[in-house]
């Protein structure tokens, strides 16, 4: 397993400049995940790391050793495509094996060590199969245990996962985590979906428009977003964002004319500064109209989950989604009163998003 | 290419200019010697640098060979063949993908089977067909009495004679007669989702409505691709003219005129003559692939698989 | 063709496919009736319609020394003008893929040999290699009478050969290219990925993926080679020197056409389609089902 140090890397195609500069430090036996949307940069920076790509400034290091120079074959990366990149015409045996056979190792060995990767991943029985016979699911594996053989310093996956169906999605993420656990090589992997991301990652990566948003446990993510893309960006439901600014008496002023009482904030609610207010559903709840400080608002729609609900309302305009438990029937057009979880208030700036500290 | 290779970079680029050395010698030769005298193109060895004859011996080759009128019967023969293939194509194309008939298949079968055999394989009686193409259907009725019940009633005998030698007809309506347009054609309806169809049909258009109004319009580039491929093909034609034209001065087309540019065993060496010749003759299909490139792959790779 | 035939018309489809079908008819079905005819009957001296003849042309033909020479000519021909042929197109094709700056040149220039009419090349290629002439029969000075293809029959046929070989090479290069770019890029990067070179990822991925392309080349080269050495022969040997570069199609030309001998020509004409015939079925048989690998 390996170090990367990846420092102010950047990309340009022609006179475009897709990666702006990129510093990130991946720990040996990291489980690290790129996250960001289409076209954020994520796979590029994977296929620089990868030797796939130029890399047109910065430098990444692995292991100490600056690899801009080297060639794929020379880095010690393995990995795994998002469109498995089997070769049609060999059996999954030769396909696993053919990394071998170009290192010119001995048949005797090639043989067992693709025995071994093929018993982890349970593709003993297809060995003698070719790509074209067999299922996604275990053609996603055959291209796992193709890099696995190999033993290499990091595995490199650029979203693997998104050509399966949901169920079979699932399984694959739990076949990468338990291997992740018994080989520990250090691990890049890049996806789109944040589900994926928020499960597999020891630390996250957020990217967007090629820039880094965010570095962090999930956790952290999850419940201090940097910026307003990453607070938006992270969690299912989305979470509430409400644009506005302070009045003088520090009420928060948003929509057509609502106030939010938002006496948790304190020191930031500098009156005229344009900002954002964050709140995910879960911090919104249902209370009295005489709690202090509750927002009054009309149901618009109810989503049900089965477990929960979703009640999506219109306070004053602006749209506010709570998480609600209660299995009472609510109409559209009720009015009901909502209040903000202390714990749960995020602020952002309007102007570039970032998070104003409380 | 993923990794930096000089040398693999430096390698391929001296691949690629030998084949194109190997590859353009020939229309170099041509170009060269169809621009140099009878002394220049008759030394050993031969200069490979152009001279300044080429004026002077295209003249001479077109005067010689009676380039011009034949020039026109080739265009005649490669438009005609290009024409008549691409719609007859369409035509049988549409009724084979979209029409549920009794006989679909066998039609189909019919036609497909004529692209096993290359007229050339089978000249001999082709050409016999040549000198009377009604032949077929004179027999038709004599075998089953026909004739011979018109004549007793009408008087009149049926005597069905078609000559085609000598003719444009003759020249291009064998050509025109093989299933490769028919094939293009029936693997790109093939692509069409039986929803369009259905679409039209609600909006109350008839079959050929459907033809003219949507299907032409999509096969547009199809057809391009297949009248590149088409207008080169029949304008390179050799055996084919060759046995139809006895009257080759009026009827000859420009290929065939190539032999007759070739110095005579005793007379004087006068290849530039011959070269100007051939490359005027070469002009009009290099030009079609040159230029017309894009259509004319596309329609190469889609036709044969 | 399993697809819910839309229109339902009675009429209609015939007047659409009716004249090919005629011209097919016509032109196809009718000639080669009587190419049978012909093959199985002999015409008398003397006019009076024809003999049967069961299958005696075709024993005597294949009693014929000549014919079977002018097989095996046909045979090695089809063999030397294709290998040369792919093997060049296939190698040129495998470096442009490599799509390095100003490929797109070359590219455009390698398809050229297709546009050329047979009888066109072959004028060329007779000056190029001319005796007399200053090109390759320069080396006539040196070494005086080393090439002369109008008295060397082999001289002729490798001449013959190496022009249908050049005329050749748009057509292979183009299928080639097609199926080398059809290989997905990321088969050729997890190759890079498993350590393995350019040179040996063209030998070990690409290649043998484009496997059903070469085959189908193999058949339509050969087919090729027994159709479009006519104008080639015609224009650069007529069959010379004393027949050494004769083969089958232009065998029957000269049997039916000059010598009139239109049995023995359609006897041959009908040998010369089944072995035609034969190829094409193999080809369609075997390239249509090994197409879909992936």
């Amino acid at each position: 397993m390996a170090q990367i140090t990846i420092k102010g890397v950047k990309k340009n195609y022609a006179k475009t400049a897709v990666i702006h500069g990129v510093d990130v430090n991946i720990e040996a036996g990291e489980f690290v995940v790129i996250l960001g949307p289409s076209g954020c940069g994520k796979s590029t920076l994977l296929r620089m790391i990868a030797g796939l790509e130029e890399i047109s400034g910065g430098e990444i290091a692995i292991d100490g050793t600056v690899v801009n120079q080297l060639e794929p074959r020379e880095r010690g990366c393995a990995m795994v495509f998002q469109n498995y990149a089997l070769y049609p015409h060999m059996t999954v045996r030769q396909n696993i094996g053919y990394s071998l056979k170009v290192a010119k190792l001995p048949k005797a060995e090639r043989d067992a060590r693709v025995m071994k990767v093929a018993q982890s991943v349970s593709l003993e029985p297809f060995l003698d199969r070719r790509p074209g016979e067999l299922s996604g699911g275990q053609r996603q594996r055959v291209a796992m245990a193709r890099a696995m053989v190999r033993e290499p310093k990091v595995f490199l996956f650029d979203e693997p996962f998104s050509n399966l169906d949901a169920k079979l999605r699932v399984a694959m993420r739990a076949e990468v985590r338990r291997l992740h656990r018994d080989l520990g090589v250090t691990s890049v992997f890049v996806t789109h979906d944040q589900t994926e991301a928020m499960t597999l990652a020891d630390k996250l990566i957020i990217m967007n428009a090629g820039n880094v948003e965010q570095i962090g446990k999930p956790t952290e993510v999850y419940n201090n977003p940097a910026s307003r893309f990453v607070a938006d960006f992270i969690g299912s439901p989305a979470m509430n964002l409400f644009e506005g600014e302070f009045d003088a008496e520090g009420q928060f002023m948003h929509g057509t004319g609502g106030k939010m009482n938002v006496s948790q904030l304190n020191g930031v609610r500098v009156p005229g500064r344009k900002v954002v207010l964050g709140v995910r559903p879960e911090g919104v709840r249902r209370t009295g109209a005489d709690t202090h400080g509750a927002i009054p608002a009309v149901v618009d729609y109810v989503e049900e989950l089965g477990a929960s609900r979703l009640i999506h309302a219109d306070a004053n305009g602006s749209r506010i989604v709570a998480l609600d438990n209660d299995t009472a029937e609510i109409k559209s057009g009720t009015p009901v009163h909502l209040s903000l979880a202390d714990s749960a208030l995020h602020l952002f700036s309007l102007e570039d998003g970032r998070r104003i500290s409380h | 290419m993923i990794e930096r290779s000089p040398f693999f970079d430096a390698l391929t680029y001296a691949v690629m200019i030998i084949g194109l050395i190997l590859v353009v010698i020939p229309f170099w030769v041509v170009i060269v010697a169809a621009s140099q005298s009878l002394q220049e193109v008759s030394r050993v060895p031969i200069s490979l640098l152009p001279s300044d004859q080429l004026w002077v011996n295209l003249s001479e080759a077109w005067a010689r060979a009676d380039l011009g009128p034949k020039m026109l019967n080739s265009f005649i023969v490669a438009i005609g063949v290009t024409i008549g293939k691409i719609t007859l194509a369409a035509m049988s194309a549409f009724a084979i993908v979209f029409f549920s008939f009794k006989a679909r298949m066998i039609c189909f079968w019919l036609i497909f089977i004529t692209l096993m055999l290359p007229l050339e394989v089978r000249i001999v009686p082709t050409y016999a067909i040549a000198a009377n193409a009604l032949l077929p259907f004179q027999v038709i009725l004599d075998t089953f009495g026909i004739s011979w019940l018109v004549q007793a009633v009408s008087g009149i005998q049926v005597s069905l004679n078609w000559n085609l030698l000598n003719s444009y007809t003759g020249l291009i309506l064998p050509l025109v007669a093989t299933a490769t347009g028919t094939f293009l054609y029936r693997q790109f309806f093939m692509t069409i989702p039986d929803e369009l169809a259905e679409a039209s049909k609600m909006d109350g258009a008839s079959a050929m409505e459907f033809f003219r109004d949507v299907l032409i319009p999509l096969s547009r580039t199809n057809m391009l691709a297949l009248a590149t491929i088409m207008f080169v093909g029949s304008w390179n034609q050799y055996l084919w003219p060759l046995l139809i034209t006895t009257d080759r001065a009026n009827f000859g087309t420009v290929v065939m005129q190539l032999k007759a540019l070739i110095p005579a065993q005793n007379g004087t060496p006068d290849w530039n003559v011959t070269m100007a010749g051939a490359l005027i003759i070469m002009l009009p299909p290099l030009l079609v692939v040159a230029f017309m490139q894009r259509w004319f792959v596309r329609g190469l790779i889609s036709r044969d698989k | 063709m399993e697809r819910r035939a839309v229109y339902r018309n009675k009429v209609l489809p015939w007047l659409l496919i009716g004249p090919q079908l005629l011209l097919v008819l016509v032109f196809f079905y009718w000639p080669t009736s009587q190419a049978l005819y012909w093959a199985f009957t002999l015409e008398q001296p003397w006019g009076g319609g024809n003999l049967w003849a069961g299958l005696d042309n075709f024993l005597y033909i294949f009693r014929d020394d000549r014919y079977w020479g002018t097989v095996l000519r046909s045979g090695f021909y089809a063999l030397a003008a294709t290998g040369l042929s792919m093997l060049v197109a296939l190698t040129l094709a495998s470096f442009v893929d490599r799509a390095l700056k100003g490929t797109k040149l070359f590219q455009s220039v390698f398809i050229w040999p297709y546009a050329i009419a047979a009888p066109a090349a072959g004028v060329a290629f007779r000056f190029i290699f001319s005796p007399e002439a200053g090109l390759v029969g320069a080396v006539n000075d040196i070494w005086p009478g080393i090439w002369d293809p109008a008295t060397n029959g082999m001289h002729a046929l490798a001449m013959v050969i190496v022009c249908h070989a050049w005329l050749g090479i748009g057509y292979n290069f183009v299928f080639f290219l097609a199926a080398l770019q059809m290989i997905p890029r990321s088969i050729n990067e997890a190759g890079a990925m498993d350590g393995a070179r350019p040179f040996r990822r063209m030998f070990d991925l690409q290649l043998p993926l484009i496997a059903p392309t070469a085959f189908f080349l193999l058949i339509m080269n050969i087919i090729s080679s027994f159709t479009d050495s006519f104008g080639l022969i015609d224009t650069m040997t007529e069959g010379g020197p004393i027949g050494q570069t004769e083969v089958m199609v232009y065998k029957i030309y000269v049997d039916g056409f000059k010598g009139l001998d239109y049995s023995g020509a359609a006897a041959q004409s009908i040998v010369l389609m089944l072995l035609v015939i034969g190829l094409t079925f193999v080809q369609f048989k075997w390239v249509e089902r090994r197409v879909h690998y992936n």
